[in-house]
């Protein structure tokens, strides 16, 4: 199979996806590191951590599996775990599929899809015009080691730092959600307000009798999941938003 | 530990890669279920705010360093910093307060 379908140009395109890459590729290095400590403490190797980074590709998700693994969780409990946490990219991978042009070969599409994250979406959304899957790689070619060796890199050296700033980094993650959500909570309120309501239900759930008795994977699920169904429900997004 | 982890390690990636790739080889229309749009719409932000808070206070030596972390990363991240000095900035910040008050 050939990966020529499409005239469009290769060269530029993967330059400009190594460029626009590089930053992107550093942040994740930097935050993959105290993901590393996360799955250590989960009992992974610095070989398994590179191989959930590489094949994982996401923050939340890795971070909330390495919970469950921790907890030696039924598989079940992670498959629902990892689908709910990673539901986001369901959508992203769907708002992709839209950007590509008709004729694209399906392993551009597996392989574009392959490394769907919050940041690599947002810059292939970015760009106008149909998708160039050679901008995508680009990215990729940075982005995917950042993130795979850092997360190695934490497991081996997570043990070796002062307990001081293993506290600190790992804190890092936490500031790559609250990076997610917070522009978009600023900008649309409906966001804002289920952002809100998320972090006064969680804590409630934390220390409630009975509910604070489930995993914490578990929760937030539940929440999750009733969360966003009463957003959706209480306030549907309009056509085209 | 009872569960294997190679076990582990290929159900999150099946699961991780099904839902990045499935959609974008499959899907060649928009959509149209508005309920399952505005769902997915709004999964993320609230599953990563369940999973940011209270877990933040739990993360740190001191719960304090990690809700001072919180509200200042909330701070910066609302004034449109970067991913990297947002995450940065909370980690100075965890490591000045417990550097203080431990």
């Amino acid at each position: 199979m050939t990966l020529t379908t499409t005239s469009a140009p290769k060269r530029a395109p993967f330059m400009e996806g190594i460029r626009d890459g590089t930053p992107i590729a550093l942040g994740y290095l930097v935050v993959a590191f105290t993901l590393g400590i996360a799955a250590r403490n989960a009992g992974l190797t610095a070989f398994e951590g590179f191989l959930a980074s590489f094949f994982n590709n996401a923050s939340a998700g890795e971070y909330a599996a390495f919970t469950i693994i921790a907890a030696d969780a039924p598989y079940l409990e992670l498959a629902i775990m990892t689908l709910v946490a990673n539901a986001r990219y369901l959508l992203m991978s769907c708002v992709v599929s839209q950007k590509f042009a008709p004729d694209t070969n399906i392993l551009h599409r597996v392989l574009v899809g392959f490394d769907i994250t919050d940041e690599i979406f947002g810059i292939t959304i970015a760009r106008k015009g149909p998708l160039n899957p050679y901008y995508n790689y680009g990215a990729m070619s940075l982005a995917l080691p950042g993130w795979s060796v850092g997360t190695a890199l934490g497991v081996m050296a997570g043990n070796l730092l002062p307990e001081a700033a293993v506290s600190a980094l790992s804190v890092a993650l936490f500031g790559m959600f609250i990076w997610v959500i917070i522009p978009p909570a600023r900008d649309n309120r409906i966001i804002g307000a289920l952002v809100a309501i998320s972090f006064i239900a969680s804590f409630a759930c934390a220390h409630l009798p009975v509910i604070s008795d489930l995993s914490g994977g578990t929760r937030t699920i539940i929440l999750t999941v009733a969360i966003a169904a009463i957003g959706a429900i209480l306030h549907p997004i309009k056509d085209h938003a | 530990m009872n569960h294997d982890i190679y076990i582990y390690l290929l159900v999150m990636s099946a699961v991780t890669l099904a839902i990045r790739i499935l959609p974008v080889t499959l899907i060649r229309r928009p959509i149209k279920n508005r309920f399952l749009r505005s769902f997915l719409f709004y999964v993320p932000y609230v599953t990563l705010a369940v999973m940011t808070f209270p877990a933040i206070m739990d993360a740190t030596r001191s719960p304090y360093a990690g809700l001072l972390a919180l509200i200042v990363g909330i701070g910066l991240a609302w004034k449109g910093l970067s991913l990297f000095k947002v995450a940065a900035a909370c980690c100075m910040v965890v490591f000045g307060v417990e550097l203080l008050i431990l």
